[in-house]
Parts: structure tokens; sequence; C-alpha cells
């Protein structure tokens, strides 16, 4: 137990800005990091010595998120990016250039694509922990991965597309 | 390099985004978008966008963590959550070893035999499921909650009994869903709910000889259980929660099971 501060607290500003990407508000971000930390903590002997900190701890983080969504009764079934028709959230933000859109547009996607493209391209966490923090195989990261670009982009390209047709 | 040296697939092109191609690899994925406009067109824009989404969430990683984040406050307010369980594990562990006791000396001539009782094989059993599957993240339980009325119609025909979910949403918790195991010489049930932060609490079910009908407190480790008899079922509840906590929880259990058979 007496490693755990040394270890954990380098790890917080990663698992505090992961958690603020997922559920975009300051305070349930770190209730959802204190959540994590304190399971962590409760089973901290019992981590596997082989496994990555790091991703254990995001897989921690990952899994009381989805949970969370779960429970979470008031969210309507979730949208495919397929059916949409009008990109609401990207398009009514009126002074929205690409920088301030980029986490909106990311909340459309899909939780699994989503938390993808947090971890491997903002928290730099290699394929293989992906998998494990994801729990599928390496194969579903790269195809997860792929089709969450693909979807990000043209969300903001189709945002883009809107505003500027709105100042002509 | 032409293209055919290698086949650039999804996998490649990804691995080019995120910067951990070298050499050889990398240099055919550059030589294949130079090759085609459109898919090039397509990767520079989702590695810009890579790049804008690091740059727009830098700030938050750059912000001094919070005081209730540091681990030695939540060290703090966990050992004093422990030393609170402690006490009344300590406590529980008296009243057995006076209970004990008091049996042993009132029975000096034919000691009880030291085979657990009825209601102390059901807690076993419960403990044990619980610390099997509380832990399980992929698959906690076998039937969801979304399937509730086939879930209890299901479990209530393995074990013999009529099987309701309590409803414990006065103490926080949900229904996750619930699973079949082997129990005693049969079947037993184990419904498991989780509450908001995650943790998780577990009803265990399955056919039970024996007429004991107090309460049993036990507690291993982390886990609490609180294990009962009635008309030939024995119930446990189980969660990581001291014995103030899970008591009141258990007698709800008990009254919405009570009768029921």
């Amino acid at each position: 137990m007496a490693d755990a501060e040394a270890l954990l607290e380098p790890l917080i500003p990663a698992l505090r800005r992961y958690a603020y990407a997922l559920v975009r508000d300051h305070d349930a971000a770190d209730d959802l990091v204190q959540d994590t930390l304190e399971r962590a903590l409760s089973r901290w002997t019992l981590r596997r010595s082989d496994c990555d900190l790091r991703a254990w701890l995001f897989t921690i983080q990952r899994n009381l998120h989805v949970s969370a969504l779960r429970q979470d009764r008031r969210r309507g079934p979730h949208v495919e990016l397929d059916e949409w028709t009008t990109p609401k959230a990207v398009a009514t933000q009126e002074s929205g250039s690409e920088v301030q859109d980029i986490l909106a547009a990311l909340d459309q996607l899909p939780e699994e694509q989503k938390s993808l493209l947090l971890l491997v391209g903002v928290e730099d966490l290699s394929y293989d922990d992906a998998a494990k923090v994801m729990g599928v195989p390496i194969g579903t990261v790269m195809s997860r991965l792929s089709r969450g670009r693909q979807r990000l982009r043209a969300l903001l390209e189709t945002g883009r597309a809107t505003l500027l047709r709105r100042v002509k | 390099m032409t293209d055919k040296a290698f086949s650039i697939g999804e996998d490649e092109l990804q691995a080019f985004i995120d910067d951990r191609l070298e050499g050889d690899r990398r240099a055919a994925v550059e030589a294949h978008l130079a090759a085609h406009p459109e898919l090039a067109e397509r990767i520079a824009a989702e590695r810009r966008q890579r790049a804008i989404l690091r740059s727009r969430l830098e700030a938050k990683f750059a912000e001094p963590v919070p005081a209730r984040l540091r681990i030695a406050n939540l060290r703090a307010a966990r050992r004093s959550f422990r030393a609170r369980s402690w006490t009344s594990a300590a406590a529980a562990v008296a009243l057995f070893v006076a209970g004990a006791t008091a049996g042993w000396f009132a029975n000096t001539i034919a000691p009880a035999p030291l085979a657990p009782t009825p209601t102390a094989s059901v807690a076993q059993g419960a403990h044990a499921a619980y610390r099997t599957f509380v832990v399980e993240v992929a698959h906690p339980v076998e039937v969801g909650v979304q399937q509730e009325a086939h879930l209890l119609q299901w479990l209530s025909k393995r074990l013999g009994r009529k099987l309701a979910a309590p409803d414990l949403s006065p103490f926080g918790y949900r229904l996750m869903g619930g699973r079949l195991l082997p129990g005693g010489n049969g079947a037993a049930a184990q419904l498991m709910y989780d509450d908001a932060s995650g943790r998780r609490l577990t009803i265990y079910v399955r056919a039970t000889e024996g007429k004991e009908t107090a309460f049993r407190f036990q507690k291993e480790g982390e886990a609490a259980t609180f294990a009962w008899i009635d008309q030939g079922f024995g119930f446990a509840v189980t969660a990581t929660a001291t014995r103030d906590e899970l008591l009141p929880i258990a007698e709800a259990v008990y009254r919405g099971f009570e009768g029921k058979s």
C-alpha cells in the first residue's frame, strides 16, 4: 500500500482528462475519478503485476462510466450517427470553430469509439493496452478506431459546412 | 517503392495517424498516400483532428489536482471507514465467541458437533458466490435486468420456489440481473445489485434443511453477509458494507421474501 500514493498521483491528471472528455462536466468528472481511485485503492493488492497500472486505472474508470451510463435512465436510446439527419449539437454553436466543436462532435460517437479516440489518440495507450481496457480483440480496436475517426471527421465537416452556409 | 511492396490496410493508416509507424512501413504508407490524393486528404484531416482533440484537452490535464482526489485524503477516508467496520466485526466476533462458550458449558457432556450450521453453510455459499462474481466485469450476471421477468421465472423454476427481486432502491441499489449456481444439494440463485458508485450487493437463495430462523452475520475480508433460513430455504445478503449498513437491507429483503414461498 505504501507505494500506492507515489504510483497513483502522477496518473491523476490523465484520469481527470479522460473523465472530463467522457462526461463534459468538471464536478461529475472528478466524481468519476474519485470513484476510480477509491476502487483502485480497495483492490490495490488484487491488481495483476503484469498489467500496466495506467491501463488498469483506465479500465476501472471506463467500466464505472459505462455502468453509470447504463443506469442513467433519463437518457434515451442511443442514436447512431447513420440515423442522423441534422447535426444539432455541432451546427447550433454559432461561433463554433473546429476547435470548440471537437468535444461536442466527439460526444455524438458511440461510447466505445469515443473512448478509443481518447485512450489512443490523447492518452497514448498502446493498441494492446487499449484492447485490454475495452475488453475486445486488437482487430476490433483498429476497426473501431478507424470508424470513430471517420465519423468524427464527417461530423466536423458537416458542422463546418452548415456554418459556412449560414455565413453566406 | 510501389504500392505492391506492402499492402496498406486500415491498421496501417491508423498507426500512421497515431505516428506509430517507423522506417519501411511509414515510407510505404507515405508512398501509398502520395499515389491516392483523396485518401491522403482524409488521413491528413484525421491527423489534424487528433491534434486538435489533444490540444483541446491539454488545459484539463494541466489543472492542479483538487484536494479531494489526493491519495492521502482518499486513504484517510478509507482508514476511518475500515476502523468503523472493524469495530462492528469485532463486536460480532465477541458475540459469537460469547455464544459459543455458553453453548459449550451448557453442553459439557455431549459437545455440539462442529459441522457448520445450515445458516453458516448458506452464508459460506453466498460469500463464495459473491467473491466470484462481484469482481466480474464482463459478465457479472447471466441474465440481465432487461429480462427481469424471464430471469425470475427461470430462477424460480430451478429453485422450486417463487423468487421475486426485492426493491432495494431506498438503499441506493438497483437490480443488475442474476445467475444460477450449484448450491448444497441442488441449485442456488444469485441476484446482483449495484449502486451509483458501482458497489455491488448480492442476494443468494437455495433450498436448505434446518429450522434456524435467527439472522447470522459473518464478515470475511471486506464482504459482510447476513444469512437466515425461512421455510426450507436459506437466504443471504452480501455486500462490501458494515454490519450497520447491511442490517436494514437484510431486514428489507427478509420482509420481501417472508411468506412468499
